[in-house]
């Protein structure tokens, strides 16, 4: 029996694997060829998607990108050997995008069959978790603290710290949350985890309730990712019946039980208190802190949130040990980052490594540039509430104390790339516009403010006043950057002014009339 | 897509009994409300609202927070349509001026044929294979007029 491996990852599904997967079974079934159709998460080479996978004497050999039609032809070459075709890659490990890559947290993404529990187990699942009930919850939390992870949610806040204030905090039950509300424009990580190795973020929550003492967790998964939503479920289907959640998990005597939760289409719910709420029942309305979640988060109980990027990365460090996972990476920020390279640009995807290299590095020699062929001309780092990065800031190693240091933000790991013909001020514009529908309408500046926002960039561009609203969109963003509850507001003047100060020639009054015959030309 | 059922308050009231042990079970029932009738009827909001011992005000509040609850049904299609800035790397505002202008209709409106309701909505997860969109669910990628097109007239006759 032949395997043919073939992603069923929402980015692969976009571009046709569902019809491909049809047409390599309507070819098997012509040829009467003893075939097997495997449906994997993605490698995270989206360039490359629909990216076919055959396993041969000498390893996987990879095919790519596919349609339906081309499926024929490649049986005529000899696809069940790894025959040459214009479409053969080679073995996916050896290409170039994925050779330079460390991957940790996506060791498995792409790989194995994500709903397997045997291939999961066969390429290493569960080991972190034996570790973590051999060595018991105490030392698990020391060995996440001294392994250096931070929150790769966004706000980078070392992870280990956060498991050790809940597990010393007292209380009657204990929450562990997953935040899995990935709204970032330019980020397709978590997704892909909870499609392609929803396993390991199991594997990973539980570790994380029987470090802290928390029994039970739940996964608030974005409703716009309904095929990570329909894959996850299934997982947990699937690992409880295994006895991997449950009381008395793997005979342990610790009981952790994981329920996933659908959100219903608000950015603020990627906030973490909003989110708590928004699990609770109510309106996703951001919570100040202090009280510290970790301190009285969901229903009022001491709880864990963290990101799914995070949790997934808690098995290779209980299983490789903290010495291992920190021996990856850069200064302060320890560890591997899966970078996701997103928007115009020609190798797009996802690209793990340990921090440090440098965003032109990652932009130009991995990305390889825009798709559309013409120069780079901005790359918004970290989401919608990141800083737009000119050409001049390419030497910018990423990291989060390198970031920060030029305003910007290393975030959930997203690069959005644009090319020259991108109207800056139209993308400051939206990221005020963006915030305004999103405002959870709690405090002030977030909520009045971006409207503001909007209106005074218009009319900037339709040259009323100029230069003094330029002045007063620059203390607006001041008053919102300090004055707003959370990152929302507080974050979206970075987009906004990295624009001004990078892009500054955009918002002469004359980028509108460009801006204005483009959308009048597009919509004859 | 779920197709919309009449109003039908006893199976209301089972649905929302079945979810009621949860702990917070308001979007539980809010999602389970709107996949069988298409969407969270006024009438629903007391029927929760007595369920959970909360005011229909704070019902009212929660349903009207979130973006996907629709206090009426859309039509049987609906067409995603991202907006978010990767895709708009790769040209989305241009093209969806252009499917917007092609259907006749606004962000959030109907087709004069009742068929098709078009959405914005605010990323994915499918920002290397912009422009993106999701039709009735199913996720399209690398998207141009001519895809979307032929893609809306495959869904129409199915």
């Amino acid at each position: 029996m032949t395997r043919i491996f073939v992603p069923k990852d929402a980015a692969a599904l976009a571009v046709g694997a569902n019809q491909v997967a049809a047409s390599i079974a309507a070819e098997v079934r012509a040829r009467v060829l003893p075939v097997e159709i495997v449906r994997t998460g993605s490698r995270g080479m989206f360039f490359l998607e629909p990216l076919i996978e055959v396993e041969t004497a000498h390893g996987r050999i990879g095919y790519g990108p596919v349609s339906a039609s081309d499926i024929a032809s490649l049986f005529d070459s000899g696809l069940m050997s790894g025959g040459a075709h214009a479409l053969r890659i080679g073995k996916p490990e050896e290409h170039p995008f994925l050779s330079g890559q460390t991957r940790l947290t996506f060791a498995h993404c792409g790989i194995i069959d994500p709903l397997s529990l045997a291939d999961y187990a066969a390429h290493g699942g569960w080991k972190g978790l034996a570790r973590a009930i051999e060595i018991g919850p105490s030392a698990i939390v020391a060995e996440v603290t001294k392994s250096g992870l931070r929150g790769r949610g966004g706000a980078g806040f070392p992870t280990g710290i956060k498991w050790k204030t809940v597990a010393d905090t007292s209380a009657d039950r204990k929450y562990v949350a997953c935040n899995a509300d990935e709204g970032d424009s330019g980020t397709f990580a978590d997704r892909m985890i909870m499609e392609g190795d929803p396993f390991a973020l199991i594997e990973g929550m539980t570790i994380c309730g029987i470090g802290v003492g928390a029994t039970k967790g739940y996964v608030y998964c974005r409703s716009e990712y309904p095929h990570a939503g329909k894959t996850f479920s299934e997982a947990l289907r699937i690992a409880r019946e295994a006895g991997y959640l449950g009381p008395n998990i793997q005979g342990s005597g610790f009981t952790f039980e994981l329920e996933l939760r659908m959100g219903a289409g608000a950015y603020i719910c990627g906030e973490e208190t909003s989110m708590l709420e928004s699990l609770e029942g109510k309106r996703g309305i951001v919570r100040a802190k202090p009280p510290l979640p970790a301190h009285k988060g969901l229903f009022a109980r001491p709880t864990v949130v963290n990101n799914v990027l995070s949790l997934v990365a808690v098995p290779t460090v209980l299983d490789r040990g903290a010495e291992f996972y920190a021996g990856f990476g850069f200064g302060r920020s320890r560890g591997t980052m899966p970078i996701q390279i997103a928007g115009n640009v020609r190798y797009g995807g996802l690209y793990e490594t340990g921090f440090g290299l440098t965003l032109g590095e990652i932009v130009d020699s991995i990305g390889g540039g825009t798709l559309s062929g013409r120069p780079v001309r901005a790359v918004q780092c970290g989401g919608p509430l990141g800083a737009y990065f000119p050409r001049s800031l390419f030497d910018t190693p990423y990291d989060y104390e390198a970031f920060s240091a030029c305003d910007g933000l290393v975030g959930h790991g997203g690069l959005v790339v644009f090319d020259d013909t991108v109207d800056m001020a139209r993308m400051a514009r939206f990221a005020m516009e963006f915030c305004a529908i999103e405002s959870c309408g709690k405090c002030t500046p977030c909520r009045i403010g971006a409207t503001r926002g909007v209106e005074v960039i218009d009319r900037v561009l339709a040259g009323v006043k100029t230069a003094e609203n330029m002045v007063l969109l620059e203390d607006l963003c001041n008053t919102m950057k300090f004055g707003s509850l959370c990152a929302l507001g507080g974050f979206v003047p970075y987009p906004v002014m990295s624009a001004v100060r990078h892009f500054r020639e955009d918002f002469a009054p004359r980028a509108l009339a460009a801006a204005e015959s483009r959308a009048l030309a597009a919509a004859e | 897509m779920p197709e919309a059922f009449a109003w039908d308050a006893e199976r209301a009231k089972q649905i929302i009994a079945e979810h009621a042990g949860l702990e917070g079970p308001m979007l539980p029932i809010l999602h389970a409300l709107q996949e069988e009738f298409g969407c969270v009827a006024a009438a629903a909001v007391s029927l929760i609202a007595e369920a959970l011992n909360l005011t229909r005000a704070e019902v009212h509040g929660v349903v009207t927070f979130y973006h996907d609850f629709r206090r009426e049904p859309c039509a049987p299609h609906i067409l995603q349509i991202c907006r978010a800035e990767a895709c708009q790397s790769m040209g989305s505002e241009d093209l969806a001026a252009a499917v917007l202008a092609k259907l006749g209709v606004g962000w959030h409106g109907t087709t004069r044929d009742g068929e098709l309701t078009v959405e914005p909505v605010y990323c994915l997860g499918l920002c290397a294979t912009s422009p993106s969109a999701l039709l009735d669910g199913e996720p399209l990628g690398r998207l141009n007029l001519d895809k979307i097109t032929e893609a809306l007239e495959e869904a129409r006759a199915a």
